[in-house]
């Protein structure tokens, strides 16, 4: 009895908050999505044009498509290029393996959109790399090509994720009994085979979790598209901004939202089980 | 044994991973000592120009106030309610803890953009203007889940018989609270904050739909990358900015290594 009004003096604040600044907006956003315009006199009248528009005009399901494969490429490359990072912190680091793990997570906490102002400086056509390739005669005049297309999107992303996509994944690896690997070798298992059918596998739930932490977020990007996209890399997330920055369509922008979110919902409840929120915070 | 771990081909990965990570850093820090307007390859010549021109960069200064500002009260608000959460969470059972730890763990998974639209048309609705106060109550929403998940794990760390000791002896449970509970926590609340600070502080894809006149830093960088010109004093300044949060992550990684230890500092 006692704890009850402990349990209600703690979560009542928090709760309160979160429904009110998390679950009322989402739930504000739908209400929107009926409404004729923005503003004034349109935003009292309610109709369903706006979701006759948005599912007649084939062009916005294509980009969310779109949106879908990119984000997949990053998420596919990024847990990719973690997995040999996180074995390798996992079983071969030793002590220093939180250490060399936190050395990574450190660039992902300093400025977003200056590492990726960096990028431009890098891969842009008077940048680093493309003076250092014409130096070498490898190419004979300045690409753009490096900067400004949907290939720049997906490494500047990839760049983003990689210590995010390790973390989940080292997680998992660190669950492991390592026990389970010297029955394995005692067995007479190679260690490759072993790697394949014990650790692998285990290792496969923080695998699908890195690559929903990347898959997810990356489809509703808007900002690195916005810098290294050009018009050839824009996403679904830069429709939804234009909405609300140059249309001014709040109802337009408001559906497209809620597109984004029910897509992302039913992947959140099809592989829920895998998806460890915890591993986010850290190792 | 040690000296062949580290040359092997999975250390030569890290490493040449890390220097993927850290060049865009390593590439700023060098074009901020570099004496010309245009950040282009080859490098002129050494300057510390761009540091002083800092000093008289109103609109630059302001911008960092107010980030300094948004970032100290959503941190501080987020830490207040994450540590609330995560006290009930971590040492009760109760009907709707584990749809609350859903519901509170969306924010971390959900894409900014529907985060943003929303609380752009929440705030429409009940008539608050876009501001940096806006921007703010936006951070919370995304620091406080990992408030909550930092703490908890620091309280699921350590055993319940101090807190028991104390009450067995005549505290109260919130007097436990106070002088047990929260300050074997202190660490794990201090990191909790410092990780919210540096979150709010880059925060760009929320401040961006819900700043008003005011800008926060990023929001304001974000308008300057259109004018190369201006760009080698924001790159001065991102060098700074960088150097600062690195010692600052450092020093909370360390804190929240403190925090996370089993048994806690005297309790041996």
């Amino acid at each position: 009895m006692e704890n009850r009004s402990r349990i209600t003096i703690l979560m009542l604040p928090p709760a309160l908050w979160l429904v009110l600044l998390f679950i009322v907006p989402l739930g504000i956003m739908a209400v929107f999505s009926f409404r004729e315009g923005s503003f004034g006199a349109e935003r009292e009248q309610f109709t369903l044009e706006n979701y006759q528009h948005f599912f007649a005009n084939r062009s916005y399901l294509n980009l969310l498509g779109t949106s879908a494969w990119i984000a997949f490429q990053t998420a596919l490359i990024a847990v990719v290029l973690s997995y040999p990072l996180a074995y390798f912190l996992s079983f071969r680091a030793g002590e220093a393996r939180v250490t060399l793990l936190t050395i990574l997570i450190v660039p992902a906490w300093t400025s977003f959109l200056l590492r990726i102002l960096s990028w431009k400086l890098i891969l842009g056509s008077g940048g680093v790399l493309n003076t250092f390739l014409l130096s070498l005669g490898v190419i004979q005049e300045a690409s753009p090509l490096l900067i400004y297309s949907r290939a720049a999107v997906v490494v500047t992303l990839v760049y983003v994720w990689i210590p995010f996509a390790t973390l989940p994944i080292f997680s998992a690896l660190e669950r492991i009994d390592r026990r389970l690997l010297e029955a394995a070798a005692d067995l007479g298992c190679p260690p490759w085979e072993a790697f394949l059918r014990v650790t692998l596998p285990l290792s496969l739930p923080g695998v699908i979790a890195a690559f929903f932490f990347v898959f997810i977020p990356t489809l509703g990007e808007w900002v690195t598209p916005a810098l290294v996209g050009g018009a050839q890399g824009i996403m679904y997330g830069n429709l939804i901004q234009d909405q609300f920055v140059r249309a001014l369509n709040w109802p337009l922008g408001a559906i497209m939202s809620l597109v984004l979110m029910a897509l992302v919902l039913v992947i959140l409840i099809i592989f829920n089980r895998f998806i460890r929120i915890s591993d986010l915070a850290g190792a | 044994m040690r000296a062949q771990r580290y040359l092997s081909f999975g250390f030569a990965y890290y490493l040449l991973l890390a220097l993927f990570l850290y060049l865009p850093i390593l590439v700023l820090v060098i074009f901020s000592f570099n004496d010309s307007t245009l950040l282009v390859y080859p490098l002129k010549g050494f300057t510390l120009r761009w540091y002083s021109a800092l000093l008289n960069a109103h609109e630059l200064l302001d911008a960092v106030r107010n980030s300094v500002i948004v970032g100290f009260a959503s941190s501080f608000v987020s830490v207040v309610f994450g540590a609330m959460a995560a006290l009930a969470i971590a040492r009760f059972n109760f009907p709707g803890r584990g749809f609350f730890l859903a519901i509170s763990s969306l924010p971390l998974v959900i894409p900014y953009v529907v985060l943003s639209v929303a609380l752009v048309l929440l705030f429409a609705q009940i008539g608050v203007p876009l501001s940096l106060f806006a921007v703010g109550v936006a951070h919370t929403v995304i620091n406080i889940p990992y408030v909550m998940l930092i703490v908890a794990a620091r309280l699921a760390g350590f055993e319940q018989n101090l807190e028991e000791a104390a009450m067995d002896l005549g505290a109260t449970y919130w007097g436990t609270l106070m002088r047990v509970t929260l300050p074997i926590a202190a660490p794990a609340l201090a990191a909790a904050f410092l990780s919210s600070f540096t979150t709010s502080f880059d925060e760009f894809a929320l401040a961006f739909f819900l700043t008003g006149t005011e800008n926060t830093l990023p929001v304001y960088l974000y308008s300057q990358l259109r004018f190369p010109n201006r760009l080698p004093l924001v790159v001065a300044l991102a060098a700074i900015i960088m150097l600062v949060s690195v010692l600052l992550i450092i020093f909370s990684e360390w804190l929240r290594r403190i925090g996370t230890q089993t048994t806690p500092r005297g309790a041996e």
